[in-house]
């Protein structure tokens, strides 16, 4: 169905004229006044105007953060980073990845080698040029033997790192990986200037769109536009202010006193009444956040593919994300890729609530009416133990006996979560699917919680997440990735009903584009660079 | 010696063996509580290999008396240790001493504690005072009614409230309280309006009543009935006469009500997003940050005795009966 939104979105890519847009808009039901005023508006919105004072409030930050990027661990420092410096790639808003500071690059067939040419003319806040030494620095900070750096496992398989050019790079891999340049876009990578073989993260200098005028860990942090800024059509205000606010009420105080412009993570609870202020519109997008409770295929009665699909037969999904996620997120379909990844295998059937079919399965197991247990605590997500209960319920209808088991908060995650047969749990998500099979579903690691190491199918996936991994072929690569989420699906320990979203709030004054990143909140952390005022 | 002097010294002396026992209480308790700081700080990624690590990191090995010994001894010495969390998953150590943590913090807590006390203080005594002297009057009763109904309501309800009238409907003042180390005095002042005025709604009836209850109450008094028969004005009986003999409970009530100033308002500090030592305290407890929490759970150990000590001084000066005993 067409809306609103649709017309003004072909309005502002001049593909309706006036006419024709009051015509349709009036078959919408809109007075010609009115929509006149909205053409006016969505043509206004796709030039981005400068100036003005952008304060946003976070729920984050801590009073050990710090600019060192090798310790970023939370959203308030990545939207810091983000806004200050700039990364050899970036995700783009509509989530493609682009060249940020790189201009070009060329990977070998097999995706070991990766030669990276550099931007040329960009200069750090501080008037120092910026080039391949740069890089170098920037990537060395977090490798090495003492290295306590939280992406160093990531850059492990970094063999060699050679400056072959004032402005080019070249990478050597261990072994293939096609999405190396998505790793390059990870946070912490930000590229700082370089002092002595090192980088100087001290001074708060990168070549981002913002300089850096005042950082209190933990309080806020005071942005000034920089007004050398290399690249076009970004960084609109003239000042950002990004304030640590972690009580949820007061950053939603803060967003309906206009003290802040916009706020991320709003309350599902209170959302629909926050989205009544006529000064606020509310915006969300679905994240890779997901709620799961994994199965050890290891462990009986879990061993049984039967039982397996008995239970993702028997999960209500529709009913848990109305009532868990309050309708703020989407369903989920039993493996760990979000609509916010590249190879989201979207043509796949989506499983949904079969009693007659869990009924079968569970009969054909010798299972029926004998008791599962399911551990859960409210430390895997909010609202978890109220999820096992609901399980347990629409479980029963279709003969499974769930036996829901409150464990203590306290030590969940190292008692019970990875150990116990059936519990319930959540997944930050990753940007690739490379990156979120590797942490959780390949064979190797040890945070695979599902147990689902052996087997047919589970040598088939671990077979493509290796050879997916150095595949450069798009179109190959997204057939492996769909095959691997297929087999996770049908056979893999793993039941995922719902994927969370992220909620914000944001003052009608602030415009972005139609698509906003889904990566991360507020536009995947960018959203001092990327939105302006109306 | 000065028997004031004497009494002074008395009450520090018995006030350090109280914070003593306080240590050895608080030490003990934590000790007993469940969870672990390893696990909470670790998460997902708590291993047993990297809980013990980090335990062993910590010191949290070594027995109990040997650990406390360790931190009394930092205590006395004016170390309070080093806090447990910024040594997060990342594995970097950026822990900070908990001085440093708790310096600036305990600066705003008292800023706001000094802010509701200048306002509340005075007006709680004029209210006090004259509602004593027009007795069971209209003004009487609408100072009482007004008063109980804004000490009933739970702090968070009074916080909202001010904010909804005079942050959103009127914008008068911010609903943010985020004041920085830099924030210049009269701005400081106006960030910190709504939460002191929230705690002064809270705190005033307290020692409203207590001071026009003292004050009532030795109105009955031979002294007070004899300066009414030989004429002095209602004003000045009140003031000259009957004030400084109630002096002693007022003063003990205005002590707690100071104490519970620094001590108390993690709500209100919560609600405004102040930067101050209650939520540094909440926070801590949450992440299971031992040395920050024993540091805070110290301080407002040390607030209450200090708090203590100056009321009864205060009532010795004002009681020539306790000033000069015979």
């Amino acid at each position: 169905m067409v809306d609103i939104k649709d017309l003004e979105k072909a309005a502002r890519e001049g593909k309706l004229d006036r006419r024709e847009f009051i015509k349709r808009a009036g078959a919408l039901g809109l007075a010609a006044p009115f929509a006149t005023t909205l053409l006016t508006q969505a043509v206004q919105a796709a030039t981005p105007k400068k100036g003005g004072y952008y304060k946003l409030g976070y729920g984050h930050g801590s009073t050990t953060d710090s600019l060192d990027p090798s310790t970023h661990e939370n959203g308030f420092m990545t939207a810091t980073v983000y806004s200050y410096a700039n990364h050899l790639f970036e995700v783009e808003n509509t989530g493609k990845l682009v060249p940020e500071l790189a201009e070009s690059f060329e990977a070998s067939k097999d995706a070991t080698t990766w030669v990276i040419k550099l931007r040329k003319g960009v200069e750090f806040h501080n008037g120092k040029s910026f080039g391949a030494d740069d890089v170098i620095a920037a990537i060395n900070h977090h490798r090495g033997e003492d290295s306590k750096s939280a992406v160093k496992s990531l850059l492990d398989p970094v063999v060699e790192m050679k400056k072959t050019g004032s402005h080019e790079v070249t990478f050597t891999l261990a072994s293939g990986n096609a999405d190396f340049p998505y790793i390059l876009s990870d946070y912490h990578l930000p590229i700082l200037p370089e002092k002595d073989g090192r980088i100087d993260w001290q001074a708060g200098v990168g070549t981002g769109g913002y300089m850096v005028e005042k950082f209190d860990p933990g309080v806020s942090l005071k942005l000034k536009r920089n007004p050398n800024y290399w690249k076009a059509g970004r960084a609109h205000f003239d000042e950002a202010e990004l304030i640590s606010l972690i009580d949820v009420t007061a950053r939603q105080n803060a967003v309906m006193n206009e003290e802040v412009h916009a706020i991320d993570r709003c309350d599902p609870k209170t959302v629909h009444l926050l989205g009544r202020n006529p000064k606020i519109r509310i915006l969300e997008s679905t994240g890779t956040l997901h709620y799961t409770m994994p199965m050890r295929v290891s462990q009986a009665p879990f061993d049984d593919y039967d039982v397996r699909m008995a239970l993702k037969l028997a999960v209500d999904r529709e009913q848990l994300v109305k009532k868990i996620l309050l309708g703020h997120g989407a369903i989920g379909n039993d493996h760990p890729i979000s609509t916010a990844n590249p190879y989201h295998n979207g043509e796949m059937p989506q499983r949904a609530y079969d009693p007659d079919k869990a009924r079968f399965h569970i009969k054909k197991a010798g299972m029926e009416n004998q008791q599962i247990d399911l551990s859960t605590s409210d430390a895997a997500f909010s609202g978890a133990v109220d999820a096992a209960l609901l399980v347990k319920d629409s479980a029963a209808k279709a003969g499974i006996n769930i036996n829901v088991i409150r464990e203590p908060k306290d030590g969940y995650w190292s008692n019970v979560w990875n150990k116990k047969g059936w519990c319930t749990c959540y997944w930050g998500g990753r940007p690739t699917e490379d990156w979120m099979f590797t942490a959780a579903y390949v064979a190797e690691s040890k945070w695979n919680d599902t147990d689902w190491r052996t087997g047919p199918a589970a040598d088939r996936f671990n077979e493509l997440v290796v050879a997916a991994r150095s595949e450069l072929d798009t179109a190959k690569r997204r057939e492996m990735y769909h095959e691997c989420q297929q087999l996770v699906n049908d056979d893999g320990g793993a039941l995922v009903p719902m994927f969370a979203n992220f909620i914000q709030a944001i003052n009608k004054q602030v415009v972005h584009a139609d698509q906003v990143a889904a990566n991360w909140d507020m536009d995947g952390h960018k959203s001092i660079e990327r939105w302006w005022f109306a | 010696m000065h028997p004031v002097v004497r009494t002074v010294l008395q009450r520090l002396g018995l006030g350090l063996v109280t914070l003593f026992v306080v240590s050895l209480i608080l030490f003990s308790s934590i000790e007993f509580l469940p969870g672990d700081f390893g696990e909470a700080v670790l998460g997902q990624a708590a291993l047993p290999e990297t809980v013990a690590a980090f335990r062993k990191e910590l010191g949290l090995d070594l027995p109990m008396h040997e650990r406390y010994w360790q931190w009394l001894k930092g205590m006395l010495t004016g170390d309070m240790g080093n806090s447990f969390s910024g040594r997060g998953a990342s594995g970097q150590d950026r822990s900070r001493p908990v001085v440093e943590l708790l310096g600036p913090r305990l600066a705003n807590t008292l800023f706001l504690a000094a802010m509701a006390a200048v306002i509340s203080v005075p007006l709680a005594l004029f209210l006090g005072i004259t509602a004593a002297l027009y007795r069971n009057s209209i003004y009487d009763r609408t100072v009482n009614a007004l008063t109980l109904t804004t000490i009933s309501f739970p702090e968070f309800f009074v916080a909202y409230c001010l904010i909804l009238i005079l942050s959103s409907f009127t914008k008068i003042f911010p609903s943010l309280a985020n004041v920085g180390p830099e924030t210049e005095f009269w701005e400081r002042v106006y960030l910190t309006a709504l939460p002191a005025l929230t705690l002064t709604l809270v705190i005033v009836a307290h020692m409203m009543r207590m001071t026009r209850a003292a004050i009532i109450n030795l109105m009955a008094s031979p002294y007070i009935e004899m300066a009414e028969l030989k004429g002095t004005p209602k004003a000045e009986i009140i003031l000259r006469h009957a004030l400084p003999n109630a002096w002693a409970p007022i003063v003990t009530v205005i002590a707690f009500n100071l104490a519970y100033l620094v001590v108390g308002v993690v709500v209100v500090e919560v609600v405004f997003v102040y930067p101050g030592v209650g939520q540094l305290m909440v926070d801590a407890v949450t992440t299971r940050d031992v040395p920050v929490v024993q540091g805070c759970a110290m301080v407002f150990a040390a607030t209450y005795i200090l708090l203590n000590l100056f009321a009864d001084i205060i009532s010795i000066i004002t009681n020539p009966r306790l000033l000069h005993p015979r």
